[in-house]
């Protein structure tokens, strides 16, 4: 059963291995639509496999974090990706099956996923 | 929404915008009386009478980005359509409490669903606040607490993989030893 006590021993494993975090200037970003509409349309498991993605493949220097309305309702769930010095991608009707290809090809190799991004949906 | 646990989810992301440094989250089941109550309480900057009974109508919203917030009159109405309701209190400068009452016997009543993942992410996405969940059934429960995990925690955050998975697998586990008595 998990306890309190298990927390301490996470807190001795982690605390030696833990590098310097990258949550600063130089992280990629990603940042996922949290509104009650980006909500309702399916942004929490969206949001959660961002998470286990980057866990699974112990991915350092990536933050996923959450921002409220960015404003096209129709477009929902809404992920945007800013990797630094690089434009911001807008991914649109985001789906727990789009996340592992997004983290794969964009946040590790670099190329955008564009049949995801709102320019070619919205097309 | 498909779930309650995702109207928890936004309704506490209402509590994080008002700058709550704690909310509570309570989910407390009574089988005898058919009903399930969630409640939302924040001590984050609060609203004055007049805008709460301005919130309950959904032409209301303090944002500029767009006109109608629907949150609250989403989670009301799934309150209302199984026959409970939806109750605010708050204070200015004090904080908020959002709670609904809803008849679980009722055909329109919306599962729960998934709350560990609206409590894990609440807390991973929020680090620098605080959160406490109570789940309950016919009195007994058990508690979740962000203030407790960070004393034993010092200086690993939160958001830490091992530690959100630690407290997916706790609440999961909690809430089986919970409902399992009376379901069997
Ligand atoms: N816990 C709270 N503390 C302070 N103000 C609140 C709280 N909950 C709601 N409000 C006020 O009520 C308004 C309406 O809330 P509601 O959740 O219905 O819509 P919203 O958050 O503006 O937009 P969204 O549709 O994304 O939820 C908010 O904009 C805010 O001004
Ligand atoms: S309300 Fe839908 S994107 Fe903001
Ligand atoms: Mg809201």
């Amino acid at each position: 059963m998990k306890s309190l006590a298990e927390l301490q021993a996470i807190k001795e494993r982690t605390l030696k291995n833990m590098t310097a975090r990258n949550d600063s200037e130089d992280a990629t970003r990603i940042v996922v639509g949290m509104a009650t509409c980006g909500i309702a349309a399916g942004a929490r498991p969206v949001m959660n496999a961002f998470t286990e993605e980057l866990a699974r493949r112990s991915l350092k220097g990536v933050t996923v974090s959450q921002t409220g309305c960015i404003g096209m309702c129709q477009y929902e769930p809404i992920v945007e990706v800013f990797v630094p010095g690089q434009e911001k991608v807008t991914y649109v009707q985001m789906t727990v099956e789009k996340v592992a290809k997004i983290v794969n090809d964009h946040i590790v190799n670099g190329n955008i996923v564009t049949e995801y991004t709102v320019g070619a949906v919205a097309k | 929404m498909r779930e309650l646990s995702l109207n928890i989810l936004d309704i506490a992301q209402n509590s994080i915008a008002a700058g709550a440094s704690l909310t509570n989250i309570e989910v407390a089941e009574d089988t005898a009386k058919h009903e399930l109550t969630i409640t939302v309480r924040d001590n984050g900057c609060g609203m004055t009478a007049e805008q709460v009974a301005n919130v309950l109508d959904p032409f209301f919203t303090t944002r500029t980005t767009r006109k109608v917030g629907m949150g609250i009159p989403l989670f009301k109405l799934a309150a209302e359509q199984t026959g409970g309701c939806l109750k605010i209190e708050s204070e200015k400068g004090k904080g908020t409490t959002t709670s609904a009452v809803f008849k679980t016997d009722s055909i329109d009543f919306t599962p729960l669903g998934d709350v560990t993942s609206t409590v894990a992410i609440l807390i991973s996405m929020n680090t620098d606040r605080d959160f406490i969940y109570k789940r309950s059934r016919d009195g007994e429960s058990f508690v979740l607490s962000t203030v407790e995990m960070r004393e034993i925690l010092g200086g690993v955050p939160l958001n830490e993989p091992e530690v959100v998975q630690w407290m997916k697998d706790y609440i999961n586990e909690q809430t089986n030893i919970l409902l399992g008595g009376v379901n069997q």
